[in-house]
């Protein structure tokens, strides 16, 4: 895992905080950590120290101090954000109840039942839940590794990532060409590389009108797809080529000294390449051991490892069934794993589980489009129920509402996880 | 309407088509009834806005949509989210205006009796052009009586329950009320809680995330939420 000046600052300033953690505790209240403060993480600290008023100690684990959401982290490169309208700090769960510890966690201990932490030291739990978002698959596109992404940014977790791909995207010269190689499945976020190359078409389309964008996609087919492609032809016309992988999107190397890409054997120099590798669970399920292959499966009724009953997975690291790894969704996990750890360390009712997720994506101005889904608990996996998605050809009027409408999800959401 | 209790959940599915099919209104008891609405309300040749908006054509028209009458948010969303005037969305605002948007500002508590409701829909209907002239289209003045079952308004959720229920509304309805882009959902009376989430379920309220959300919802789980909600209010 390499650090990030951001990242780096962060861990160091947090000492401290581990320091004056509260590490002598209420003999005998039940013990939960939770490991990353994101959509599932916080979501998961919060309801568990609010629903248990507490009887439950439960310590959040998470390095940075300001959480920069990645829903609406294309909208800042699109200009329709400021970096900080998509920053949240962890005063409000603090006040909630919740242990904030700023470090990393390094190692869990599954038979001991501890995390240690980067800082020094090792926090026991009753149950530990894991919600550690996403790490890229290593050697996954040619030619492009962590030690890249300066030159190459993936921007695929917020803050200083999409700090530099704007900065780049700005400083493209008049005509020049930005490049995208999107993931393949399953990754954080379906329609976000799709929202993303639309926001850049927006910014592009204002400030650079005559500068191309190419996307090598291994994928034949992506989400929204459709409505994409509509909203592509109708405001970016002639701006954007997607390549699928029917064309040899899959086929394809970067060089970040050069600053080229090759698709498909095609070598094109170009002045900006957002590359969002292969992704897998956050490094620290696999250092758990909860993991099988990229992901850790869990088990749908309480998001609880396959591995250990006392271990859960939440948000984008789990492998669930058909669920998108959303932060909705983790978001959603996130409550029903709460309601679960509850239970099961105070006795309180475990209701069954029910999930939900809705994404929306901006293509241009005020043309806001939702997929949306509900999903039960199987003995199998989480399985869907019923769903949405909006259709192409609709008015102005509804695709203004639809993005208002996600503009009121954002509050809500970030509220809902974080206090 | 009272069935026993097993069959609460299969009558609400169908209670939206059928009842009362082939009952046609009479217009001219309507215009007895839209006195109610007349000191709000013009109809027919030079009609014009007043409190509320003319009611000519206002078949087949979309929900709010007026360009010169400021209408409240409520209805302005309802609209835009597709919904549209026909003799079934007509019956069930007129039953209970805030069935079908929370937040309209038409302070009328809504016609109970079914008869005055299809009266005054089939006395509407002659200030409507295009179903008057092609009988096909919105052709009938013919109200369903979807009231709810009383014993669904009396059913007593478990508050515990609807507190876990309704951590799914707030991922995009703010807990403190905030209203911007998606409509606020504190301070519900438990009744109109009830009936809105009855429309979403029965699809009389356009919004495909809320009619997918509701939908899965059984009987039981509305009362907790209702429950739920009410407890926060005390
Ligand atoms: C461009 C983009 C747009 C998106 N748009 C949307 C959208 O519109 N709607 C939507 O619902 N979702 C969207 N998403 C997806 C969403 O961001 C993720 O699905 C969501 O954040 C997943 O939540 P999580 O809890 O699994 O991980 P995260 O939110 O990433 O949280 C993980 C946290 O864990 C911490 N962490 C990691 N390892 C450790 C460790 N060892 N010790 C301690 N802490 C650790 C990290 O610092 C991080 O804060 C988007 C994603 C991207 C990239």
């Amino acid at each position: 895992m390499t650090l990030n000046r951001r990242q780096f600052i962060g861990t160091t300033a947090t000492m401290a905080a581990v320091l004056s953690a509260p590490m002598v505790r209420a003999q005998g209240k039940p013990r939960v950590v939770v490991v990353g403060g994101g959509a599932g993480g916080a979501t998961a600290a919060r309801y568990i120290a609010k629903g248990s008023k507490g009887a439950i100690d439960v310590t959040l684990i998470e390095p940075t101090r300001k959480y920069y959401t990645c829903f609406f982290s294309n909208l800042y490169l699109g200009g329709f954000k400021e970096i900080e309208d998509i920053g949240h700090t962890y005063g409000g769960l603090a006040a909630g109840g919740v242990n904030v510890v700023h470090d990393w966690a390094v190692g869990v201990d599954r038979d001991a039942k501890t995390v240690a932490l980067a800082g020094g030291g090792s926090l026991p739990y009753d149950k530990l839940i894991l919600s550690p978002g996403i790490d890229f698959v290593e050697g996954a596109v040619e030619g492009w590794g962590l030690s890249a992404q300066n030159a190459m940014p993936h921007a695929y977790k917020a803050g200083s990532q999409s700090e530099l791909l704007k900065a780049q995207l700005v400083a493209m010269p008049a005509g020049g060409t930005f490049a995208m190689v999107a993931p393949p499945n399953p990754y954080r976020c379906p329609p976000g590389p799709y929202e993303r190359v639309s926001m850049v078409a927006h910014f592009l389309k204002q400030n650079n009108p005559t500068a191309k964008i190419i996307v090598a996609d291994p994928k034949p087919k992506f989400s929204k797809m459709a409505l994409f492609q509509e909203g592509w032809a109708n405001h970016y016309e002639g701006m954007i080529d997607w390549i699928g992988d029917d064309f040899g999107g899959g086929t394809v190397s970067v060089d970040p000294n050069e600053m080229t890409i090759s698709i498909d054997g095609e070598v094109t120099k170009v002045d900006v390449c957002n590359v969002i590798p292969a992704m897998k669970a956050g490094r620290i399920a696999e250092i758990a051991g909860v993991t099988d292959g990229n992901w850790a499966p869990v088990n749908a009724a309480d998001m609880s490892t396959k591995a250990d009953a006392d271990v859960y997975v939440l948000g984008d690291a789990s492998s669930q069934g058909d669920m998108p790894k959303s932060g909705f969704s983790a978001n959603s996990q996130a409550k029903v794993c709460a309601n679960a750890v509850r239970g099961a360390l105070t006795g309180s009712k475990v209701f069954p589980a029910k999930f939900s997720n809705t994404c929306w994506s901006l293509i241009a101005p005020d043309d806001g489009v939702k997929v949306g889904a509900t999903y039960e608990a199987t003995p199998e996996k989480i399985a869907k129920v019923d769903g949405f998605i909006s259709q192409t050809g609709e008015s102005s009027d509804l695709r203004k509402a639809t993005y208002e409408e996600s503009e009121g999800w954002y509050t809500g959401i970030t509220t809902d996880m974080l206090g | 309407m009272s069935f026993p209790r097993f069959l609460l959940t299969v009558a609400l599915a169908v209670s939206c088509t059928a009842a009362l099919a082939d009952n046609f209104g009479d217009p001219v008891a309507g215009e007895r009834v839209f006195r109610k609405c007349k000191s709000c309300h013009q109809l027919g040749e030079g009609a014009k806005h007043r409190i509320g908006p003319h009611l000519n054509g206002i078949f087949g028209r979309r929900v709010g949509s007026h360009e010169d009458f400021r209408y409240s948010r409520a209805l302005v969303r309802a609209g835009t989210g597709g919904l549209e005037w026909h003799a079934d969305t007509l019956d069930t605002f007129l039953e209970k205006p805030r069935a079908i948007a929370s937040g309209t500002r038409m302070s009328f508590a809504g016609l109970k009796k079914t008869e005055d409701r299809l009266n005054l829909i089939a006395y509407l209907r002659i200030f409507s052009d295009d179903p008057a002239n092609i009988p096909e289209a919105d052709p009938t003045a013919t109200a369903t009586d979807h009231n709810l079952d009383p014993a669904i308004l009396a059913l007593q959720g478990d508050p515990e329950y609807g507190e876990y229920l309704s951590s799914e509304c707030t991922t995009c309805h703010q807990a403190d009320g905030g209203d911007d882009g998606i409509p606020s959902i504190v301070f519900w009376p438990e009744e109109d809680f009830v009936l809105a989430m009855y429309a979403y379920k029965n699809k009389k309220r356009a919004h495909p995330v809320m009619q997918m959300m509701a939908g899965r919802l059984n009987a039981e789980e509305i009362a907790a939420l209702a429950a739920y909600f009410t407890a926060l209010e005390q």
